[in-house]
């Protein structure tokens, strides 16, 4: 995933660089106010975190280094305002070894045997006569652009993380969305990007400096007619300021609208020449001809989103390969993602049908796929202060559900194959961040005891 | 299921076409068979013969064996609130549908004092999440033995089998657990678990008492020998357990040894590992962190195996942060594919509505009604929704497939008696259903506004479009 060279620390660098935060300041934050979730035009803003998410996210990028997996997690409580009390790692209660009788007194009824009988298990293996497509995202000096790293997505021999098949190369990266435009924001997000809300390369840099974001997604938002109506070579200026604030992979989208979109790519596409952005999206009721040409043309990728339907996603990468010639390298797949509890079956498994299918040799279908995992907020469970349902056992605090449905909904479709997260919540990334590097085989160690279970108390 | 054509069924049955399986055919039945929408069982001619004629009894139990799950299907517990899990077929949703979807029992151990252990076990009855359409709810109660004490165990066992939900018994000691059994073994609890330790013991116990039993073992080679072990010396109901490792290499490891042993079962035909499997996301309090950290891993480690072929889970945690995701994850994975899930259709009022308010219409899919009815409310829209009956079609499809039609809505309006709730006779139809508006019209008398194409964008559109200026 991330190209550049995993930074290692030792624990001594680790701990000082945890001195310079003032970790007492983090105790006792809450999240005051209520999530809103504001639909203007197409566009959704989405945010309800605290700018706290920030350490946690800074530090879980050293704690997979200094391989302390989880660690991060502990600060997790205090950063949702969950008073948690402190659990004293309690002395485990030692079992007592189960009382196998020594030597067997007693003589076994017969129909138990003596010994067990042998058996070898013999894995099934699996094998797929393909690949997915590695695609790059972003271009480093030496390719002309200006990005401190690259991200390459897919390349996959077999279904995610099934290491055991064939080895996974690339690991699922997460890009943060950022949009040009102050969204109307709830006040207890306002207040946590304040400081942003106004400065796309701010926010851009807070997403990668402090949310450890691979990638960010600048959403050309105020080009929607129904909005500012931003002329096209205007909003660019914004994606010019942020490829100068950030040096990480850069996605770039429209304001959904149909018609003016293709223009605003377009000329996005022309700005960020060299930079190997990502285009988001063509869709098949818009001029994708005209925003894939300028990606062909400005050597970018395109994202190539349809509606929950293996046969259109088929239909428009078909489009986009025979008829503009998009390199093969250079194509990126939307299939749609509906949250936990609202279509999130249909996503799966459209998702799961279109890897299978690329796996197997379907050369229209065997590109990476991106998720718009953010699409979790939408769901009432995620934000809403408790049940509208009379007789529903109460919701329980909303500060702990609206992460882990962003969490459970990217953690589902990673097991389908996608590739690319755009999500906005920090604590999500970093738990997502964890799963994807363990079963990716990228966490060593685990507890000395997976038994213990069964014995503790409390 | 080793058979894979209807006509390898239908050569089984009697080809009388009798039509008392419900099916007008036997070619018929015989599909269904197949699709698993009807039981063998159901042929009562065939099943009336068999009892009579030992060749067609011969036939018969080969015929069951050939149409047999690929995963054995073990039930746990007894009368109503028994639950079966396993009967797997496949290893991909779309490939079929899963079927039994993953139990989740709920932790309790006998060195809890009694109020508390009522305090879980009530939370764990009580459950109740609406989602589309119905409560969900959950299974059942995961008994420890903390103690050590025979005596104590039976106690708790006793206690929590008041609460009459199925129930695992967990100890690896073969006196605490013989003591349970003696209490409730006729609840048919499933015992936790034999390992290369003491499976000698758990062997004896699961055949005397008649009762499921999960085998432990990290080591895959173990866990399919115990299972070869017990299966020879008669135990029908085995439950695999490849060790939940919760962090790191280890779940990684778990991972593994749950993909290969389900993907060898079904594509490897492996009959000896065609159990069903347990992971238990409790081993994630195992970990360092606070509550809400293991209760944040609890989940992860929850919903990776509900996805992947995990079919009964043991929790710690009965929070909703923990329960709400899982159950909600292990409802749309379960989902049949081949049936789209629908709502009931009929009128909701929104927000407490007036007359004044607008009336909205849209269809019964479930995606499409949840889009929508949430859009509503969050957006604090006071109205009443009209949900069609298009067989769990989306707007888009069903208006192309004539689904959505002017009779249909009319028939709707009057069912609902919507007329007599409001003060209007004004109908807001989606932007996607705009080319019904003038045989609405004409249909049912009423005024059709076409409102936007996607419902969050309804409310921007009442300030423009409500109350109507003529
Ligand atoms: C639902 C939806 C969402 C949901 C997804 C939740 C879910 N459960 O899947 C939410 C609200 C979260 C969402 C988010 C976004 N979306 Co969206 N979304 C859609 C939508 C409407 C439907 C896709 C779908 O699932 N269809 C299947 C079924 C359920 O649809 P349906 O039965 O026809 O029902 C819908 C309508 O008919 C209507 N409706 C139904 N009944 C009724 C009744 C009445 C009275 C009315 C008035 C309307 C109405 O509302 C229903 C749902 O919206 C499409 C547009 C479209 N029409 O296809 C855009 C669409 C895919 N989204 C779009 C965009 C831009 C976004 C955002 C990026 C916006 C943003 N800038 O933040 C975000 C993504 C955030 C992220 N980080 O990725 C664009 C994509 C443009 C592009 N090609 O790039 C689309 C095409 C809309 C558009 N033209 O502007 N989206
Ligand atoms: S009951 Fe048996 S014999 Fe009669 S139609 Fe059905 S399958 Fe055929």
């Amino acid at each position: 995933m991330v190209g550049l060279a995993t930074k290692k620390f030792t624990l001594d660098e680790f701990l000082e660089i945890l001195k310079k935060y003032n970790v007492e300041e983090l105790e006792g934050v809450t999240i005051e106010g209520d999530l809103e979730i504001e639909l203007e035009g197409s566009a959704i803003d989405i945010s309800a975190f605290s700018s706290l998410y920030a350490l946690l996210s800074e530090f879980s990028n050293f704690l997979y280094h200094a391989n302390m997996a989880l660690g991060y997690m502990q600060r997790l409580s205090a950063m949702l305002g969950i008073p948690t009390p402190s659990i004293q790692p309690a002395a485990p209660q030692v079992p007592a070894a189960p009382e196998v009788p020594a030597a067997v007194e007693a003589v076994p009824e017969l129909r138990i045997p003596e010994k067990l009988i042998e058996a070898k298990f013999e894995p099934y293996k699996a094998e797929y006569p393909a690949s997915i497509e590695e695609v790059t995202i972003g271009a480093t000096k030496a390719d002309g652009g200006s990005r401190d790293y690259v991200v390459t997505l897919g390349g996959e021999k077999s279904l995610a993380f099934y290491t055991f098949d064939a080895e996974q190369k690339h690991l699922p990266a997460i890009a943060i969305d950022v949009f040009d435009r102050k969204p109307m924001l709830a006040k207890a997000v306002r207040m946590h990007y304040e400081d942003v809300l106004e400065d796309p390369a701010e926010w851009a840099k807070k997403c990668v400096k402090k949310f450890g974001a691979d990638l960010v997604t600048l959403h050309l938002i105020s080009t929607d007619p129904l909005l500012e109506d931003k002329p096209a070579s205007e909003a660019v200026k914004v994606l010019e300021d942020v490829l100068q604030a950030v040096k990480c992979p850069i996605i770039v989208g429209g304001s959904g609208n149909k018609e003016k979109d293709p223009e605003v790519l377009e000329k996005a596409a022309e700005v960020a020449e060299g930079e190997r952005i990502m285009l988001a999206s063509a869709t098949l009721d818009m001029d994708w001809e005209r925003i894939a040409n300028a990606a062909k043309k400005y050597g970018h990728v395109v994202l190539s989103w349809t509606q929950m339907d293996i046969n259109n996603q088929k239909t428009l990468n078909r489009y986009l390969l025979k008829r503009v010639e998009m390199p093969r390298d250079s194509i990126v797949m939307d299939p749609t993602t509906a949250a936990l509890g609202y279509g999130l079956d249909y996503a799966f498994t459209n998702m799961e049908r279109i890897r299978i299918s690329g796996l197997k040799g379907d050369t229209d279908l065997n590109f990476p796929i991106s998720s718009g995992t953010t699409n979790a907020w939408g769901a009432r469970e995620a934000w809403m202060i408790d049940s509208p349902i009379e007789g529903d056992t109460p919701w329980g605090p909303r500060e702990l559900r609206g992460p882990i449905w962003e969490i459970v909904t990217g953690l589902t479709l990673s097991l389908a194959g996608v590739d690319l997260f755009m999500m906005m919540h920090p604590g999500a990334v970093a738990v997502l961040k964890e799963v994807f590097n363990t079963l990716g085989g990228r966490v060593s160690g685990g507890i000395a005891d997976p038994g213990e279970w069964i014995f503790m108390e409390g | 299921m080793k058979i894979k054509s209807p006509l390898e069924v239908y050569n089984y049955l009697p080809r009388t076409n009798c039509g008392e399986c419900g099916y007008d055919t036997c070619m018929s039945f015989a599909a269904h068979i197949l699709d698993r929408s009807a039981k063998v069982e159901d042929c009562k001619p065939l099943v009336e013969e068999a009892k009579k004629d030992p060749k067609i009894k011969e036939k018969l139990d080969e015929l069951l064996e050939l149409t047999a799950p690929e995963i054995l299907e073990v039930a746990i517990g007894t009368g109503d609130s028994a639950i079966k899990i396993g009967g797997e077929e496949v290893l991909h949703r779309h490939e079929l549908t899963f079927f039994n979807p993953t139990a989740f029992f709920y932790d309790v151990w006998d060195t809890l004092d009694d109020r508390a252990i009522d305090e879980r076990c009530s939370r764990v009855v009580e459950y109740r999440k609406f989602y589309v359409g119905k409560f969900l709810t959950l299974d059942g109660i995961a008994v420890r033995c903390t103690s050590g004490d025979p005596k104590r165990f039976r106690e708790v066992v006793k206690k929590v089998a008041g609460y009459g939900k199925p129930m695992v018994l967990v100890s690896l000691d073969a006196d605490c657990m013989k003591a349970a059994l003696e209490e409730v073994a006729e609840t048919r609890p499933l015992i936790y678990a034999a390992t290369e330790g003491n499976w000698k013991e758990f062997l004896e116990l699961s055949l005397d008492y008649n009762v499921p039993v999960v085998l432990r073992a990290k080591d895959l080679d173990v866990l399919k020998s115990m299972a070869a072990t017990f299966r020879q010396a008669g135990v029908k109901d085995i439950v695999l357990d490849p060790v939940t490792d919760p962090l790191g290499e280890g779940l990684k490891g778990t991972f593994e040894r749950v993909i290969q042993l389900r993907r060898t079962a079904i594509a490897g035909e492996d009959k000896d590992v065609a159990y069903p499997i347990m992971v238990t996301p409790i081993a994630a309090w195992l970990i360092d962190g606070d509550e809400v950290t293991k209760s944040y891993w609890e989940a992860v480690i929850a919903s990776m195996f509900i996805v992947k072929y995990a079919d009964v889970m043991i929790f710690r945690s009965i929070d909703q942060h923990v329960v709400m995701p899982t159950i909600t994850l292990r409802f749309n994975i379960y989902t049949d594919p081949r049936t789209p899930v629908q709502v009931e259709p009929g009128l909701r009022p929104i927000n407490d509505p007036s007359p004044e308010d607008p009336v909205f219409i849209t269809t019964n899919f479930a995606l499409t009604y949840y889009t929508v009815e949430s859009d509503l409310t969050s957006g604090g829209i006071k109205g009443w929704l009209l949900v069609l009956d298009t067989g769990g079609l989306g707007v888009e499809v069903s208006v192309a497939g004539g689904q959505f039609t002017a009779s249909k809505v009319k028939e709707l309006i009057e069912e609902t008696k919507i007329a007599e709730k409001v003060n209007h006779k004004i109908l807001v139809i989606p932007g996607l259903a705009a080319r019904l508006q003038g045989a609405i019209e004409d249909e049912t008398g009423w005024k059709v506004l076409v409102g936007p194409m996607d419902s969050g964008r309804i409310k921007g559109w009442l300030e423009n479009n409500w109350p109507p200026q003529d």
